[in-house]
């Protein structure tokens, strides 16, 4: 599991509050090893998704995102998960054409009982961004306001 | 190009019944435009239509919503137009569409490659060349040369959406240029060059909004996501990460829904390519949803519906 080897990146992950969180929950429960790279952000569906969360998290400095739903059928609000697809998979295309690595973006289905499944996606993906390394900035931390420049001398990382 | 005498009989005969009409009026100088709302007959004097008419005048119907207006359309800006009316942001019954046939405007951008226009002293438009006295200088050059991509690539001629047609109908002219040719070559550089360059061309954008106000689909105009509080989206921070994200909310804003008319480009002060957003949403939509946007009142924008079994897209398999 090379995703716990070497230091930590940011990986965002939005899940449906209905199946991935459980799925995720489910896969704590049971002890599952799971690397620690993942943040997760919890939505009432991906029928919520708004592609600029994706966008605004990968030019924000996030090296990854993964946004896991229902499977396609068993939305809880019936097709907020179809919508989504669509939603999703038209983001993943288009991120090459602003220089992002399209790897960076992933989205899935994972239910609640899914806890072993949701094991080997969080894995798999943190792996395939640890391969791809740190993303690169929009901002340098440099040309950060003085202020955040100012927080980061009162609190350094 | 249809007569103007014609464009304007038929706007003095449409203007009693309306409110207002649209069209262009000449603007500061000999190549360029502006557009005109006319209220009266004397206003009609002023109408012009010849290759420097570039406005989507469709970006005017979301505000005067309400009025009965009448407005003058290109094969291009139709589209527009229908795909307002689709959408329910203008009423249908409140509005007059004056067709036009256009085989292609003149682009201020190419001619400013060329020629000094700023001194723009005389400029002459041929039947296929351009000929500009500026600064001094007498340039000589082809209409294909100067005229935007878009009408290079031009596919509908004709307006496809309209109550009244001046001039006659005129075939699909030879296509110059692929619609996609930019973004292509754009998409031919490595993925790190591509990321490098929007740093760079966004670093240059002064947030002036030129783009999201020229559009004729951005109709949020006051509640825009990027000025508002609450979600807060956006700082008011001036880096290039917050002016770049900005484009993403256009961009995806658009997203199966843009007729790529080219007005964000083409009103940019600073010359940002910020089309090839939207082109690449246009082909990602045609290749999913075999969808184009603008071309019929009652099609349902592929974003704002589903499949069941989507046809187009393989989701991801783990294991």
């Amino acid at each position: 599991m090379s995703g716990m080897a070497c230091s930590e990146l940011k990986i965002i992950g939005f899940l449906c509050n209905w199946c991935s969180y459980g799925g995720a929950d489910t896969a704590g429960v049971a002890r599952f090893r799971q690397p620690t790279d993942l943040r997760i952000i919890r939505l009432p569906c991906t029928g919520r998704m708004d592609p600029l969360f994706v966008l605004k998290a990968l030019l924000g400095g996030a090296d990854g995102v993964l946004v896991s739903g229902c499977h396609p059928f068993d939305c809880h609000y019936s097709s907020g998960n179809f919508m989504a697809r669509r939603r999703l998979e038209v983001l993943a295309r288009f991120l090459p054409v602003l220089g992002i690595d399209p790897r960076r973006f992933v989205y899935t289905w994972v239910s609640a009982a899914e806890g072993a499944k949701w094991q080997a996606v969080v894995t798999a993906f943190t792996e395939t961004i640890h391969e791809l390394g740190p993303a690169p900035r929009v901002l340098d931390p440099d040309d950060a306001p003085l202020r955040f420049k100012e927080g980061r001398e009162i609190w350094p990382t | 190009m249809a007569d103007v005498a014609a464009l304007r009989r038929t706007v003095l005969e449409i203007l009693p019944r309306v409110d207002l009409v649209i069209g262009w009026q000449r603007g500061p100088d000999a190549l360029r435009a502006a557009p005109l709302l006319m209220r009266n007959a004397a206003d009609v004097d002023r109408l012009i239509w010849d290759r420097t008419c570039v406005h989507n005048l469709a970006t005017f119907l979301p505000r005067e919503k309400g009025k009965k207006v009448a407005i003058i359309v290109k094969g291009c800006d139709s589209r527009s137009v229908i795909q307002l009316v689709q959408e329910g942001l203008v009423d249908r019954e409140d509005l007059t569409v004056i067709g036009l046939p256009c085989d292609g405007v003149v682009s201020q951008a190419k001619l400013r490659r060329a020629a000094d226009m700023d001194r723009l002293e005389s400029a002459e438009i041929g039947a296929d060349h351009v000929e500009i006295t500026a600064a001094g200088k007498t340039l000589r050059m082809a209409l294909d040369a100067v005229m935007p991509d878009k009408c290079l690539s031009c596919a509908y001629p004709n307006a496809l959406l309209f109550d009244r047609f001046v001039g006659d109908p005129m075939e699909p002219p030879q296509q110059r240029q692929d619609p996609y040719a930019r973004l292509d070559a754009f998409e031919a550089l490595p993925l790190e060059e591509r990321f490098d360059f929007w740093k760079r061309e966004m670093s240059r954008c002064i947030r002036c909004y030129a783009c999201r106000n020229a559009c004729p689909l951005c109709v949020c105009r006051d509640y825009c996501l990027a000025e508002s509080r609450q979600p807060h989206y956006q700082s008011q921070e001036s880096d290039v990460r917050e002016k770049w994200f900005f484009q993403l909310i256009h961009a995806t804003h658009l997203a199966g829904r843009c007729t790529e008319c080219g007005e964000c480009e083409r009103a940019c002060p600073m010359g940002i390519p910020v089309l090839l957003f939207k082109k690449k949403l246009g082909r990602i939509m045609t290749e999913l949803f075999q969808y184009e946007a603008g071309l019929d009142v009652s099609a349902t924008a592929p974003l704002l519906t589903f499949q069941a079994e989507e046809e187009n897209i393989v989701e991801k398999q783990w294991l």
